[in-house]
């Protein structure tokens, strides 16, 4: 009796919460570290990161718009729809970094632990950073952080216990706030990001508030970094690429950029400010 | 004369004690240059008030090096609260030199001495009070993270509101732990060189405050120079633009406050006389030579004519004219350039098919001047909505809807401020919550706090002035984590 023939996934895009073919045709092929073929996945090109951009747009106001007890929510609901897929997490991170299941485990743990931590400062982060002001004058002044709108991000570049965590560390701060996100996944490792799509398609994220693109990222990087309706971009995971230059070219409409860091900070309140906007305000004070 | 004309009432300027010629301020003592010297003129009468140096890329050099030995010998190492005390001399010393600094700014810049000496150096005192107060309780400001100064920063300030752009970049700088190299706008230099002496009287170590003077191509030498670890600039958005630019790669920390088209948006249940005082400020305040102004006045359709009938009756009570008069409300405008600029927007204004408006007080043979002018019948796509005038010009648009408002707030790429007029609260609050822009002033404008953080979103800019905000544009972005180890 012959061995039963496995069904293999077709990787696609994730583009306003649906799954896209990219509309250049190309695909890339993905290997094993052994060098054994895994999959071929789609070849993002300007267009499609074009069509990300102008949902993740569409998308920013609603959920900038909900309440943060309402992202804290989706956010956790990530954790949970992660740690009940772990299995399939596992299974691709063996494959594709060829680390021990032991291992694999530690970073499905911790990426799930880290939804959860970013989570809970969906109602916390205003807190923190914002606050009364005691002005000196008849006046209610209150500062209040928000999203900074639309955030392309390239996930990082570490493949070594990165390949989930390191999207997680990407993301999860950039959306907690209300921001929208394109995430460029590293070309290294993208069977994890598309995998994760399916995880935030059944979170209840609002299509658009996430979209990932997969491919080799040098060619579509200039266009993303200069694209007028992009308010941020974080190159945390840049370090590859010539960053520099996409710096220089975000310079043009003043985007708030985060530069290539060493390490991947685990969690971070710092990430979640970054990629937010201090609002004051001021009322008069009077009886009459 | 009418009931609406008052007898000259000019402050003095015997008050003012200059020198002819004024040299940089570098490590704690007023130096020589080779590069050449220039007038710094009134611009209300076009005469020469004193002469100052054009700073050459040695000097620049020069400044950031006596900045540096500061930070690492002396500036760092001294215990926050002996920081402190040096701020808060800082700041008794501008109170009790306001009323020398109020002519000094008015004489330079052409803004009327009211503003001066009611608004522009009580701020700067203020700021100066407040930052001092930070500097030995950083701590309490990072969140626990262990606070850590940039080094050396480089400073670049327009010459709307001199002095106080000062002490908006000195101050929370010094607190934090760094020391400074400013330099002041080419045509108002005279209110940072008065600081200078003011720093010598504090005994403030020197090279702590260096101060040099000169024009864009001192301050391009300074932000591109390699010593600087984190550039604070004020000023337009093309400049800052290139800023960033040039400090693409770098690990140069950068905060911008740029340029911006504010939208003040009446309601029609507005308290309309208080909003029209509010829209008037809002524009007219130092002749409009704000980047927060209220540029835009986006007025709801049903009240259009009652608000534009008040307001041009209100502008037409406004005195133009000399700014050392203490009645003065419309000073002069600060160079000849900028009432070029001003000029050419203004005229694209009626190409392009608004209805121009213009008050009809007299203006001065001397110096620079525009009168208060109000725009109609403006569309958004007309340039006088969408480019920053930077004078007191006004654009007036309308809008049925509060979606509508806020749609013609956001149509721009600015993000600076915002005004809101209305008695209802919950729509106020509503409206606030979807205004891109980073301070938003209800039944009021114009405001400045020191504990309150001012700064834009989009282009204009990066960073804020103010609170714990801008204390914190000061530090180290510290890389926090928490949760697992």
């Amino acid at each position: 009796m012959s061995e039963r023939v496995a069904v293999k996934k077709t990787y696609k895009l994730y583009i306003g919460g649906k799954f896209p073919r990219s509309e250049s045709g190309y695909t890339m092929p993905v290997v094993s570290g052994s060098g054994e073929h895994l999959a071929h996945v789609a070849q993002a090109s300007r267009k499609d990161a074009r069509d990300a951009i102008v949902a993740a747009r569409g998308a920013h106001a609603g959920w900038a718009g909900a309440t943060a007890y309402n992202r804290g929510q989706v956010l956790y609901r990530i954790a949970e729809m992660l740690e009940g897929r772990r299995e399939q997490f596992v299974e691709e991170i063996r494959q594709g970094e060829s680390v021990s299941a032991r291992v694999a485990n530690q970073q499905v743990d911790h990426a799930i632990d880290a939804w959860v931590w970013y989570a809970g400062w969906s109602d916390k982060h205003a807190q923190v950073v914002g606050g009364a002001n005691p002005v000196a004058g008849p006046f209610f002044n209150l500062s209040v952080p928000e999203p900074s709108g639309v955030v392309v991000a390239f996930a990082p570049q570490e493949q070594k216990g990165q390949s989930l965590l390191g999207l997680v560390q990407t993301i999860a701060p950039i959306i907690v706030t209300g921001n929208a996100v394109v995430v460029l996944s590293h070309p290294s490792q993208p069977l994890p990001a598309m995998s994760f799509a399916e995880v935030l398609h059944t979170s209840d994220v609002p299509g658009g508030v996430v979209n990932i693109l997969t491919g080799e990222r040098a060619s579509i990087a200039p266009w993303v970094a200069s694209h007028s309706d992009v308010n941020a971009l974080d190159l945390m995971g840049a370090g590859e690429l010539d960053w520099a230059s996409l710096e220089e070219a975000a310079a043009e409409t003043l985007k708030r950029v985060y530069t290539p860091v060493k390490g991947v900070p685990a969690v971070s309140l710092e990430r979640i400010s970054a990629f937010t906007e201090v609002k004051t305000i001021w009322h008069t004070k009077a009886l009459g | 004369m009418s009931f609406l004309d008052y007898s000259p009432a000019p402050e003095s300027t015997s008050i003012l004690k200059l020198q002819k010629q004024y040299g940089l301020f570098i490590d704690g003592k007023f130096q020589g240059s080779r590069g050449k010297s220039f007038a710094t003129i009134s611009p209300a009468t076009e005469k020469t008030i004193t002469k100052v140096v054009e700073a050459t890329s040695a000097d620049v050099d020069k400044a950031v090096k006596a900045a540096r030995v500061a930070y690492d010998k002396v500036w760092s190492r001294m215990p926050g609260s002996e920081r402190a005390k040096y701020l808060f001399r800082i700041a008794r010393i501008i109170q009790e030199r306001s009323r020398e600094l109020a002519v000094a700014e008015t004489l330079d810049n052409g803004k009327p001495i009211k503003e001066t000496r009611d608004f522009d150096i009580p701020t700067a005192a203020a700021w100066f009070f407040y930052y001092a107060g930070w500097a030995d309780k950083l701590e309490f400001a990072t969140g626990g993270a262990t606070p850590q100064s940039h080094g050396v920063i480089g400073q670049v300030i327009p010459w709307n509101f001199p002095l106080m752009m000062l002490a908006w970049k000195v101050a929370p700088a010094l607190a934090a732990g760094n020391t400074v190299v400013l330099k002041p706008a080419e045509t108002t230099p005279l209110t940072a060189l008065l600081f200078a002496e003011i720093c010598q009287e504090a005994d403030l170590p020197s090279g702590v405050v260096n101060i040099i003077t000169g024009a864009g191509k001192t301050g391009q030498a300074l932000v591109e120079h390699r010593g600087i670890d984190k550039v604070a600039f004020t000023g337009s958005t093309r400049v800052g633009r290139q800023i960033a630019k040039s400090l693409a790669g770098r690990s140069t920390a950068l905060t911008l406050e740029l340029g911006g088209k504010g939208a003040n948006i009446v309601f029609d249940d507005a308290p309309i006389d208080e909003a029209i005082e509010g829209i008037v400020s809002g524009i007219f305040f130092n002749q409009g030579h704000v980047c927060c102004a209220g540029s835009r006045l986006l007025v709801q359709e049903n009240v259009h004519d009652e608000v534009l009938s008040k307001l041009t009756r209100r502008i037409e009570t406004l005195r133009l004219g000399d700014p050392l008069d203490k009645n003065t409300d419309i000073g002069a405008i600060n160079s000849k350039r900028q009432l070029d600029t001003i000029t050419e927007i203004a005229n694209s204004g009626e190409v392009e098919g608004a209805s121009r408006w213009s008050s009809s007080c007299d203006i001065p043979s001397k110096g620079f001047w525009f009168p208060p002018t109000v725009f109609t019948g403006v569309q958004a796509s007309h340039r006088i909505a969408q480019e920053e005038i930077f004078g007191p010009v006004l654009s007036v648009l309308t809008f049925r809807t509060p979606a509508e408002a806020i749609e013609k707030a956001n149509n721009t790429p600015y993000g600076l401020s915002a005004g809101v007029w209305t008695e209802k609260a919950s729509r106020m609050l509503s409206v606030v919550d979807k205004l891109q822009a980073g301070v938003v002033w209800a039944n009021t404008f114009n405001k400045f706090d020191p504990t309150s953080p001012f700064g834009g979103y989009q282009e204009s800019g990066y960073g804020r002035e103010g609170g714990v905000a801008g204390l914190l544009a000061y530090l180290k972005t510290p890389i926090r984590t928490g949760g697992r180890k």
